[in-house]
């Protein structure tokens, strides 16, 4: 069965099919029992699950993360939502230190099945500090399975998926996705950990990109097709576990790769996934990779500043060309 | 007071028109605070706020043009459209700014407290929050250091009963947070947020007091917000009829409802001056130019 939902939609289906399928998942975080969550994303979950599963927490990141690496290690099972990813670095210490190296210090006798949900990316006047997008600070932690759904069907199977893993899993969304609609597989059984998947085939070029820059990689490649450019586009889906041998099958049908992604360039993941590609792929590569990524600056709020750094389709569609050299 | 709620009334109709992209943050309502604290500063104190801190920018003297510019997204004279409502600062104005991470403001205050402390300059820092933020961690550690190293740092809590859509009864077990005070080793006291004389009398009291090397102190002054948490807030989460009763006490109603014909008078007047003044501020911000997006990698360093 697939139901036609908005990506904030699909949240909220894939949380309350958590908090109804497993009695020992809790969720909370700030604003998000009564009021129903800041973007909707819990709306009715109280009113079905009460205050028991479901409850809002002061604002305090630092304390209530630890309480869920607590409670996961010792019978629950955590949600635990970050209103912008731009606040998880106030509790940086839980994120690298704490919940991602006890399973590993006690020789796996600890498990943290905990998920800890947020959005990033920019949107329209946004200051830098509600802008963020961190998945390279994520993924660049051992321990730590990162999760960036870029379509209302993957909102909902990663989600789930995320919920039923016995590791720490960061699921960011894109705010900029939660009004898009699309088909959603709410009967689906719930998929393993990782994966990325090909989206569009194409045989001059590779672009790999996830989360709102997997919809401007698939715009690019239409824009391409018109110019004769086949662009195959992969969405990563995982940033940790890496689904590279997806990434590299492609590269040897292509020979080219552009990785596109929202957050800076330098440090970035796209900067790993062309590390590996140079192993990895070198045979195969006829062309240096490309990077599309924001330049390194933070975010400013003016939009016609944001529109000067905030990566989009036509970047893709430039990478493209300089890599298939047109 | 006049001049800050006609400012935010004014861009709430600039961004209902379309003209301030991202979110703002008013203070509708809690006018006093800033205007009453203003009362007790000097030039060369520093003020830190929240992204709510349009009313304490103006209480500085912050300009009201960069301010129209810098929210419009132009080339403001004050951070260069790079801020936007929620982050905007000046330092000419002694106005170290709003920071739009939560309770993050006030080590920062504490930090210009110890450069006025071991420079001499004599200067106090000022730093205001909400309710909500008083239960981050980065806030106990900085109230507790100033308390330690005897800062002269006055923090001043708006108390609007909100964190966004959340009271702050179902946030802690104490009735006033400046209960707290005592846990850090320093003085506290509630006010009536409201009330402009009672703010500027106790954040004097606090500020002489830090600037004569007695340390760190809290201000709670209870207050209520007339509008949401952001512009767009619907407010689903407000019980019916709170708000109007909020505007029966809040401090610009409060003063016309025991004024005689003559003070009414001069607060007609006093509205007149102000709205005239904030149209030509909008006037002006609207030929500021928008920014040269060739400049957007500048001031990553210096
Ligand atoms: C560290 C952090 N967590 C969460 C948020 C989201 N947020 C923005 S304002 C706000 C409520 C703050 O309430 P309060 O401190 O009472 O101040 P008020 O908005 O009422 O002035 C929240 C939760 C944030 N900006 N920063």
């Amino acid at each position: 069965m697939s139901e036609s939902l908005r990506y904030i939609q699909a949240v909220n289906a894939a949380l309350a099919w958590a908090l109804d399928s497993r009695t020992d998942t809790v969720y909370f975080g700030e604003d998000v029992a009564l009021p129903g969550g800041p973007f909707g994303a819990t709306k009715g979950l109280h009113k079905r699950f009460g205050s028991g599963r479901i409850f809002d927490t002061p604002i305090s990141e630092t304390g209530f993360l630890g309480m869920a690496l607590g409670a996961a290690m010792t019978g629950l099972r955590p949600i635990a939502e970050i209103m912008y990813a731009d606040f998880s670095f106030v509790a940086m210490d839980q994120f690298v230190n704490q919940i991602p190296t006890i399973h590993h210090a006690s020789n796996g006798r600890w498990r943290v099945p905990l998920v800890i949900r947020m959005q990033q990316g920019y949107s329209p006047g946004a200051c830098a500090q509600h802008s963020h997008s961190p998945e390279a600070y994520f993924a660049h932690t051992p321990g730590l399975r990162v999760a960036l759904p870029a379509t209302p069907d993957d909102a909902y199977q990663m989600l789930r998926t995320a919920v039923v893993s016995d590791d720490p899993v960061v699921v960011a969304e894109a705010r900029m996705l939660y009004p898009t609609r699309g088909p959603v597989r709410t009967d689906a059984p719930v998929e393993p950990v990782g994966g990325a998947r090909v989206v569009r085939s194409g045989g001059d070029v590779t672009v790999v990109a996830w989360s709102r820059m997997v919809s401007a990689a698939l715009d690019a490649a239409g824009q391409l097709a018109e110019e004769g450019i086949e662009a195959e586009v992969v969405d990563l889906r995982w940033l940790n576990p890496l689904d590279f041998d997806t990434v590299a099958a492609s590269v040897a049908r292509t020979g080219r790769l552009v990785v596109a992604h929202e957050a800076n360039l330098t440090g970035g993941f796209g900067a790993e996934i062309a590390a590996r590609a140079a192993a990895e792929c070198f045979a195969d590569l006829r062309a240096p990779v490309a990077r599309v990524a924001a330049p390194d600056v933070p975010m400013p709020a003016a939009p016609v500043l944001q529109a000067a750094v905030v990566p989009e389709a036509a970047h893709v569609v430039a990478a493209v060309r300089r890599t298939v050299g047109r | 007071m006049t001049r800050i709620r006609r400012f935010e009334e004014r861009l709430t109709a600039l961004k209902d028109a379309g003209e301030i992209p991202g979110s703002i943050h008013l203070c509708n309502g809690q006018e006093a605070i800033p205007v009453g604290a203003a009362r007790a500063l000097r030039d060369g104190d520093w003020v830190t706020a929240t992204y709510r801190g349009h009313g304490w920018a103006i209480a500085r003297g912050v300009d009201l043009v960069g301010l129209f510019a810098e929210m419009m997204g132009r080339d403001s004279a004050l951070c260069g459209g790079r801020a936007a409502s929620p982050y905007l600062s000046d330092p000419g104005r002694w106005f170290i700014g709003e920071n739009s991470i939560v309770g993050a403001g006030v080590p920062v205050a504490a930090g210009a407290a110890l450069t006025a402390q071991r420079t001499g300059s004599g200067a106090v820092s000022v730093v205001s929050i909400g309710d909500g933020a008083m239960n981050q961690g980065n806030v106990h550690e900085a109230l507790n250091l100033a308390a330690v190293l005897d800062l002269p740092l006055v923090l001043v809590l708006e108390n609007n009963v909100y964190s966004e859509m959340s009271r702050i009864e179902d946030m802690v077990r104490i009735r006033q947070l400046a209960e707290r005070a005592a846990g850090y080793g320093m003085p506290g006291r509630v006010v009536d947020g409201n009330d402009c004389d009672a703010v500027a009398e106790a954040v004097t009291e606090a500020v002489d007091r830090a600037r004569e090397g007695g340390g760190p102190s809290i201000v709670e002054a209870m207050t209520e917000r007339l509008v949401g948490h952001y512009s767009g807030d619907v407010q689903h989460y407000r019980p019916a009829g709170e708000v109007a009763a909020a505007r029966e006490r809040e401090p610009l109603a409060r003063i016309r409802q025991h004024a005689d014909a003559d003070l009414t008078a001069r607060l007609d007047a006093i509205d007149a001056e102000v709205t005239a003044e904030i149209e030509a501020a909008v006037t002006a911000a609207r030929a500021v130019p928008f920014p040269d997006p060739a400049t957007v990698k500048e001031h990553v360093h210096v």
